[in-house]
């Protein structure tokens, strides 16, 4: 599932980058930084993407899951750091939802 | 036909009676594709219709809503946060759980609305959101704390949002009926009504035509300069 949702985040940073029209790099790996001054996105990107994720997910497991919850907030290392920390929080969400 | 050809999709809170059910049949007629809510069923169809059966602040179910409109349309163009609780009682004698119930449809379930529906309109960089508040606000309505109090808090969530969402082509605002005819002021007695129609600039009750003209205006493609206002009815 880590596999899975890698690509999955990856496919929505794409998406939104080209919705606002950014150049990314070709290679989006789980050390790319999606937010601060190396990410990838600005806030408003990154809020895109939040919702771009939680949609995919919804599609492609049929599950209703909010990225944006207390515990992401309450986390001293933000999970919306990197393409892998991403990735990471959404298979904790999808586990602890079924 | 295309998908602008259908009409836009109006999301509306509220839609069983009142001014809800007035604002949902007024956009239905007007060519929108209308997604509705209440707690109870509805006594009305039409085929241009959804109906969601929910709580505005049950987050799941607002969720729910909202996914089936992004699976239908993939679009919400408008929403009108029109569900609302109201409760005349002196502070004094007011139950906790009326002030949660209050609380929790006044403000915390237009919040959820407008976070859910700012998620679809942010992606096509279009939206208008319009809440309902009223002019016990600005009048501050003895007998009315609470309620009073939940849509100040709806003002201000208006006006903050605005900020937040402008960059998303999206506008916020928020119309404040005077009195009008409706179930929600019910158990009002009539020397109150009579009160607060003499504070008014224009003494009359209002009508749902009144509100509704005022969210024609905000829901224009041209009023997209027009955001965080409150506009009261009868020149409060």
């Amino acid at each position: 599932m880590r596999e899975e949702l890698l690509s999955l985040v990856t496919g929505c940073a794409r998406e939104v980058g080209e919705l606002q029209e950014l150049e990314l790099p070709s290679d989006l790996t789980p050390h790319t930084q999606l937010f601060g001054q190396q990410g990838l996105f600005d806030s408003v990107g990154l809020v895109g993407l939040v919702v771009a994720v939680e949609e995919a997910i919804e599609d492609q497991y049929g599950l209703s899951v909010t990225l944006a919850d207390q515990r992401a907030m309450s986390q001293e290392r933000s999970p919306f750091r990197t393409v892998g920390s991403l990735s990471e929080y959404a298979v904790k969400l999808i586990e602890s939802s079924r | 036909m295309s998908d602008v050809a259908k009409g836009p999709v109006t999301v509306i809170t509220g839609t069983s009676r009142g001014i809800g059910e007035h604002l949902a049949k007024h956009y239905l007629r007007l060519g929108h594709r209308v997604v509705g809510c209440s707690r109870r069923s509805l006594q009305w169809k039409h085929e241009q219709y959804i109906h969601h059966e929910t709580d505005v602040s049950d987050e799941a179910g607002v969720k729910r809503l909202f996914a089936d409109v992004r699976k239908r349309w993939n679009r919400v163009d408008h929403l009108i946060n029109n569900a609302g609780l109201a409760s005349m009682n002196h502070s004094l004698v007011t139950p906790f759980s009326t002030v949660h119930d209050i609380v929790q449809t006044n403000l915390v379930g237009p919040f959820l609305f407008c976070r859910e529906a700012a998620k679809q309109m942010g992606k096509r960089r279009f939206g208008r959101i319009v809440n309902l508040t009223t002019v016990a606000v600005p009048l501050k309505l003895a007998g009315e704390a609470v309620y009073a109090a939940s849509k100040a808090g709806v003002e201000s969530l208006t006006q903050v949002l605005a900020r937040e969402l402008a960059e998303f082509g999206i506008t916020v605002n928020a119309v404040g009926p005077v009195p009008i005819a409706t179930d929600l002021i019910r158990g009002v007695p009539r020397d109150k009504i009579d009160h607060l129609l003499s504070l008014q600039a224009i003494p009359r009750m209002g009508t749902c035509q009144d509100v509704a003209n005022v969210i024609d205006f905000f829901l224009r493609q041209e009023s997209d300069m027009v955001t965080g206002q409150t506009l009261y009815l009868g020149g409060v």
